[in-house]
């Protein structure tokens, strides 16, 4: 994570401080320019007039993993594709969500075959799944409301990436 | 001791202040007005129509991952943005904002300094200012990052004769190269230069656009051809800083246009500082507009563009003024 990992102890300003930096983090959630199949042209018409993904704060679609928060599989995940997703998710700088969008990406769909990956939950971790195939841009703004919903009620030390003694006071000399 | 150093501190702490307050606002307007154009709403949820939505994302970029790839030049990687910010900001000293003012019965010039030069000063800065962009591209280790910077070189270099040549023709118009003495030879409305250099102010507008790198002309950016182009390695703060610079950077185009076509502060009934910031965000909303009108044009329009179209143009003007002028006396 960034910031928050040089605060070292029993800090009194971590639990204001959660607040604001959720408060930041839910309001702004960067997805990256990334899809896979059908289900990415419903995530390009959540952006447009009718759905508008931006009153979130969201329609910042970054073309490069180290700004963007939020990566959507979007689309059946071929076996030959995972190594890129595993890649680019890897490539993303803390914090960072990922949502399963659409049957292929959560299970594998209809797709149950030796070329397809059965959800991308099998090469990274699932923060929100969303049903449908393809899902409509509302079930994707619903999505979002959820991964929102999750950023605001996160803990920092319940966070994934949080190592163990992150906030201990470091012993020794 | 107050006129040499307290009043000038005062001064630098509130332009900087307010000015980096309206950049920041800058991305709200430009969000809400993109939006609009295409009608949709833009941020609506954090505050009123979104109005907290740049410290949102201020708050998020500050928390977050900083990046520096292995095979980055880290020192230069780290300079880059901090060139990129701190010349976009030292441009903001030599505009005037306003008419004098007496504040306490002591007199107050609405500028930081008023060097004899202040147009080149600009000119000059604004230039080194595009080394942030270049060195961090070419230090961050990536082929995008690298072709965003030699493209933002290509840019600089071209685009930087037409805009030179379009202030020279101002120059000659005005006699000075003084921002102050500029905005007080057009306090008649049409004494204004746009009426009497609007070849120039064509110029200087495309020039500029191209200059800031915004839309028809993102090349160092060009998100379906380069990613993102300089600033693809960036995370975090540092990537803000270089967002932050470019919005300074037409923070201040949108000044200067003021400054050298529009009349400056001059303006009838409202105070003049009110006009400057209305002007300025006109051409700022101006700048928004062409961008969610005019798609990206080709790298090679581009240069054909400046080198066959606007330099030829821009020239032409300056030895046209320069007639007018002698014959004028």
């Amino acid at each position: 994570m960034g910031l928050e990992n040089q605060l070292v102890g029993d800090n009194v300003l971590v639990t204001s401080l959660n607040k604001l930096v959720n408060w930041g983090r839910s309001n702004s959630v960067w997805p990256c320019t990334f899809g896979l199949a059908c289900c990415a042209l419903e995530m390009i018409a959540s952006t447009l007039a009718d759905f508008d993904i931006s009153r979130f704060g969201s329609e910042v679609f970054r073309p490069s993993p180290r700004q963007s928060d939020l990566i959507i599989i979007a689309g059946t995940l071929t076996k030959k594709m995972s190594v890129m997703v595993k890649r680019i998710y890897d490539q993303m700088a803390d914090p960072k969500w990922v949502i399963a969008m659409g049957a292929c990406a959560s299970c594998g769909g209809v797709f149950k075959s030796y070329a397809v990956v059965q959800g991308a939950d099998q090469i990274i971790p699932v923060d929100v799944y969303i049903p449908g195939c393809p899902p409509r841009p509302e079930a994707v703004l619903a999505g979002l409301m959820k991964i929102q919903e999750k950023i605001r009620t996160e803990r920092l030390d319940q966070r994934r990436d949080f190592k163990p003694g992150m906030l201990e006071i470091p012993t020794g000399n | 001791m107050t006129d040499l150093l307290i009043i000038p501190i005062i001064k630098m702490l509130v332009i900087f202040g307010v000015c980096l307050f309206f950049v920041a606002y800058t991305t709200w307007i430009e969000r809400k007005a993109l939006g609009h154009f295409q009608l949709r709403y833009g941020p609506m949820r954090v505050g009123y129509h979104g109005l907290l939505q740049p410290l949102a994302d201020a708050v998020k970029n500050f928390f977050k991952e900083e990046v520096v790839p292995d095979n980055a030049d880290r020192a230069v990687f780290l300079m880059a943005p901090v060139i990129s910010i701190s010349f976009a900001v030292m441009l903001l000293a030599v505009i005037p904002f306003g008419p004098a003012m007496t504040i306490f019965g002591k007199r107050i010039d609405l500028y930081l300094a008023n060097p004899s030069i202040g147009i080149l000063f600009i000119l000059g800065l604004a230039t080194i200012g595009s080394y942030g962009t270049i060195l961090g591209g070419w230090s961050s280790g990536n082929k995008y990052g690298y072709m965003g910077g030699l493209r933002a070189s290509a840019m600089i270099i071209s685009y930087e004769l037409s805009l030179a040549f379009a202030v020279l023709s101002i120059i000659m118009v005005t006699g000075s190269f003084s921002l102050v003495d500029m905005v007080a030879a057009q306090q008649h409305f049409w004494d204004w230069n746009i009426f009497r250099e609007p070849v120039a102010f064509l110029v200087f507008m495309i020039s500029g656009i191209a200059e800031l790198n915004r839309t028809p002309f993102d090349m160092p950016e060009a998100e379906s051809e380069l990613c993102c182009g300089y600033n693809i390695e960036y995370s975090s703060m540092k990537f803000s800083l270089f967002f932050l610079a470019e919005y300074t950077h037409l923070f201040v185009f949108a000044s200067l246009v003021t400054t050298l076509f529009l009349g400056g502060w001059h303006g009838p009934v409202l105070p003049g500082l009110v006009w400057f910031f209305v002007k300025t965000f006109a051409v700022i909303f101006v700048c928004i507009w062409i961008r969610a009108t005019i798609p990206r044009l080709r790298y090679d329009k581009v240069m054909k563009l400046e080198w066959k179209f606007l330099l030829p143009v821009a020239l032409a003007n300056v030895i046209a003024t320069g007639v007018v002028v002698a014959l004028l006396g």
